[in-house]
C-alpha cells in the first residue's frame, strides 16, 4: 500500500509544483513531475508479486505473469507525454522571446 | 467485416499527413483538399444520422474470446452520429471561411495539417469505445488545439496557449488517473464491459472518487464554472476560424461528449452525482453570463456567453439524471435530454457563426474593441445581418432555433418541478439578451467613427456566414414533435436504454 501512497504524494508535489512556481520552465517540469507520477501508478498496477515478463514459452512450471496491458498503456502515454512536453516547452521559449523573462508575474495581458 | 465507421478517422488523419508533403509543390493543394474532405464526411455522417444502423467495428479483428472484449472497438450509435455530424457540418463551413480569413499568416499549410488532426481526433473521440483510446484520440486533438491556439505567435496567443496547455494537461492527468483507477478495479477498458463489471460491483467509495475525478477532468476540458479560466483567453486570442471550432465544437466533442457517454453508459449514475452535475451547470449558466456583461472585447464577450450556454447543455442533462435516478417519469428525462441534445446543436451552429462574425469584423478592421467599432451596419450588410440572425438565435427569440431548445429545456424543468432551475434559466436568457443587444449596438449600429470606408469580406467568408443563418433558421424545423423523434430519438434511446449500448458491444 505505501508505494501507491508515495506515487500519490509525488502527484500531489507536482500539483504543488504548478502552483507555486512562478517560473515557466519550473511549471513545465513539475507538470511531468505529475505526469511521470501516473505513469508509475499505472505501472504499478500492473505488477505482480513474484510474476515474471508475460512470455508465454511452455517452459515454465506454474507461471505468474505479470500484466502486459498497462505497460503498453504507459509506453503510449509517454510518447503522448513527449508530445505535450515539446509542445509547452516551444511555446515557453517563443513566449521568453517576446518578453524577455520565463517569470509569470511579467506575462499578464490577458485578464477580465 | 464491411464497415465504413474507420474512414471517420483514417480520411482527416492521412489528409492531416499528406497536406505537409504536397503542400510544398503547390499552394492551392491544401485550400482544396480540406474542404473537400469535410465536404465527404458531412455527406457520410448526414446519411448514416438518417438511416437507423447502429453499429460496432472491431479494429484489427480481434474477435472477442470467451464473450470478453479484448480488442479495441469503434462504435456508432444514435449519440455519436449527431455529434459526427456536427462536427463535420461546422469543420466544412469553418475550413471553407478559412481559406480567405488565414491567407494573412503564414505557413497556411501548417493550419491545415493541425485543423484535420483536430477533427480526426474528435471525430476518435466521438466513435472509440474503449476508454484508454478515447484518451490517446483525445490528446491528438488538444494537442492540435494548443498548437491552433497559438498560431498567431504574438503575444496574447502565446499566453494564452500556455495557459490552456497547463490545465488541458491537468485535466489529461486526471483523466489518464482515473482510467487507471477503472482499470484496477475491473481489469478491463472497454466501456460497455467496464458497465457490465461495475454492475456486480459493490465498491461505492472508490466509484464516487473515480467519478469526481471523471467530473474535474471533463469538466476542465469543457469549461464548466470552476474550471473555465483557461476558455476565455484561448478562445478569444486564437485565430477566429479556430475560435469557432474550439467553441462550436470542441468543448462538446471532447467534454460534454466524453461526460454524457461515461455517466449515462458506463456508470450507474446515483442522484448525488445527478445534482452535482446540475448544480455545475447551473453555475456555468448564471456566472458565464454575468461575466459576459462587462466584456468589450468582442471575442471575450462571445466566449463567456459559450460557458453560459455548455451551462445550459449541461443543465439539461443533469434535469434528466435527476429524474431518472429518482425514478421519475421518463418521458420528462427524454423532453430534457432531447432539449439538451437540440441545444447542442444550436449552439455549436449558432457559436460558430458568432466568431465567424467575429472574425470578418477583424478582417476588416483590425481590431476586437467594441468602444472603437460602431456603425458598421452600412459597410458590411451579410455580416450584419447574419449576426443579428445568430445574436437573436442565442438570446431566445421566437423563429430562431435557440429558443425552441430553451423552451424544451425549461418546460421539461417545470414538468420535474424543478421551479427554480427554469426560473433562472429564463433569467439567464434575458441577461443574454441584454448583452448580446450591447454587441449589435456597439458594432453594428451607432455612428461609424473609424471605419468609414470598409468593404464586405470576400466571397468565401460570405458564404459560410450565410449558410449558417440559413441553419440557424432552419434547424427550428427540428421543434416540431415527429420531426425531432426522427433526429433526436435514436440518440436520445442509446444513452437511456443501458442495454442497447451494451448489446451494441458485448452481443450476448
Amino acid at each position: 500500500m505505501i508505494v501507491y501512497i508515495l506515487c500519490f504524494v509525488l502527484f500531489l508535489v507536482g500539483l504543488y509544483g504548478v502552483i507555486t512556481r512562478r517560473n515557466l520552465v519550473k511549471i513545465v517540469i513539475s507538470l511531468s513531475i505529475m505526469e511521470f507520477s501516473i505513469f508509475i501508478f499505472l505501472a504499478l498496477i500492473g505488477y505482480i508479486d513474484g510474476g515474471i515478463a508475460p512470455i508465454i514459452t511452455g517452459q515454465d512450471i506454474n507461471p505468474t505473469y505479470v500484466d502486459p496491458l498497462p505497460q503498453a498503456m504507459v509506453l503510449t502515454a509517454i510518447v503522448i507525454g513527449l508530445a505535450t512536453t515539446a509542445m509547452l516547452m516551444a511555446i515557453a521559449i517563443r513566449l521568453y522571446r517576446k518578453y524577455g523573462t520565463f517569470d509569470i508575474r511579467e506575462i499578464k495581458n490577458l485578464k477580465g | 467485416m464491411n464497415s465504413l465507421i474507420p474512414l471517420f478517422i483514417i480520411i482527416p488523419l492521412a489528409t492531416a499527413f499528406i497536406i505537409p508533403v504536397i503542400g510544398k509543390l503547390t499552394n492551392y493543394f491544401a485550400k482544396t483538399i480540406t474542404p473537400v474532405m469535410l465536404l465527404i464526411l458531412c455527406f457520410f455522417s448526414i446519411s448514416l444520422l438518417f438511416c437507423s444502423k447502429q453499429e460496432s467495428y472491431i479494429v484489427g479483428g480481434w474477435q472477442p474470446v470467451d464473450d470478453i472484449p479484448i480488442g479495441i472497438y469503434l462504435v456508432l450509435d444514435g449519440f455519436s452520429k449527431l455529434i459526427l455530424c456536427i462536427i463535420s457540418i461546422i469543420g466544412f463551413l469553418v475550413a471553407f471561411y478559412s481559406i480567405s480569413y488565414i491567407s494573412k499568416y503564414t505557413s497556411e499549410n501548417n493550419f491545415y495539417a493541425l485543423f484535420c488532426l483536430m477533427i480526426a481526433g474528435m471525430n476518435g473521440v466521438v466513435l472509440s469505445g474503449d476508454l484508454f483510446n478515447m484518451f490517446v484520440f483525445l490528446e491528438i486533438s488538444v494537442i492540435a488545439s494548443y498548437a491552433l491556439v497559438a498560431f498567431g505567435v504574438g503575444k496574447n496567443e502565446l499566453e494564452a496557449s500556455f495557459k490552456y496547455q497547463v490545465l488541458g494537461n491537468i485535466a489529461s492527468f486526471l483523466i489518464l488517473f482515473s482510467i487507471a483507477l477503472l482499470y484496477w478495479q475491473t481489469k478491463t477498458l472497454n466501456i460497455a464491459d467496464i458497465s457490465d463489471v461495475l454492475q456486480t460491483h459493490d465498491d461505492s467509495v472508490f466509484l464516487t472518487f473515480t467519478q469526481i475525478l471523471l467530473i474535474t477532468g471533463f469538466g476542465l476540458k469543457a469549461a464548466i464554472i470552476p474550471f473555465h479560466a483557461w476558455l476565455p483567453d484561448a478562445h478569444s486570442s486564437a485565430p477566429s476560424p479556430v475560435s469557432a471550432m474550439l467553441s462550436g465544437v470542441l468543448i462538446k466533442a471532447i467534454g460534454v461528449y466524453v461526460l454524457i457517454r461515461l455517466f449515462f453508459n458506463m456508470f450507474e449514475f446515483t442522484y448525488e452525482i445527478a445534482v452535482v452535475i446540475t448544480v455545475l451547470g447551473t453555475l456555468s449558466m448564471i456566472i458565464g453570463s454575468v461575466l459576459a456583461i462587462n466584456q468589450w472585447d468582442i471575442k471575450r464577450l462571445l466566449a463567456y456567453s459559450s460557458i453560459s450556454q455548455i451551462g445550459y447543455i449541461i443543465l439539461g442533462f443533469g434535469i434528466g439524471m435527476m429524474v431518472l435516478s429518482k425514478g421519475g417519469k421518463e418521458g420528462v428525462a427524454v423532453l430534457a435530454i432531447s432539449g439538451s441534445l437540440f441545444h447542442m446543436v444550436n449552439h455549436s451552429v449558432f457559436k460558430g457563426l458568432l466568431f465567424l462574425n467575429a472574425g470578418a469584423i477583424e478582417y476588416r478592421t483590425n481590431t476586437r474593441d467594441m468602444n472603437q467599432l460602431g456603425g458598421l451596419a452600412e459597410n458590411m450588410p451579410i455580416t450584419s445581418t447574419s449576426s443579428l440572425g445568430a445574436s437573436m438565435s442565442i438570446s431566445g427569440i421566437p423563429p430562431f432555433n435557440g429558443f425552441f431548445s430553451k423552451l424544451i429545456i425549461i418546460i421539461a424543468a417545470v414538468q420535474a418541478k424543478f421551479y427554480l432551475l427554469a426560473f433562472l434559466a429564463v433569467m439567464v436568457s434575458i441577461i443574454t439578451l441584454a448583452y448580446f443587444l450591447k454587441f449589435q449596438k456597439s458594432v453594428f449600429y451607432g455612428k461609424n467613427k473609424n471605419f468609414r470606408d470598409i468593404k464586405e469580406v470576400p466571397f468565401t467568408m460570405s458564404f459560410s456566414m450565410i449558410i449558417l443563418v440559413i441553419l440557424c433558421l432552419g434547424l427550428s424545423v427540428l421543434a416540431i414533435p415527429s420531426v425531432r423523434e426522427v433526429v433526436f430519438d435514436q440518440a436520445v434511446n442509446s444513452l437511456i436504454n443501458l442495454d442497447e449500448y451494451l448489446n451494441l458491444v458485448i452481443k450476448y
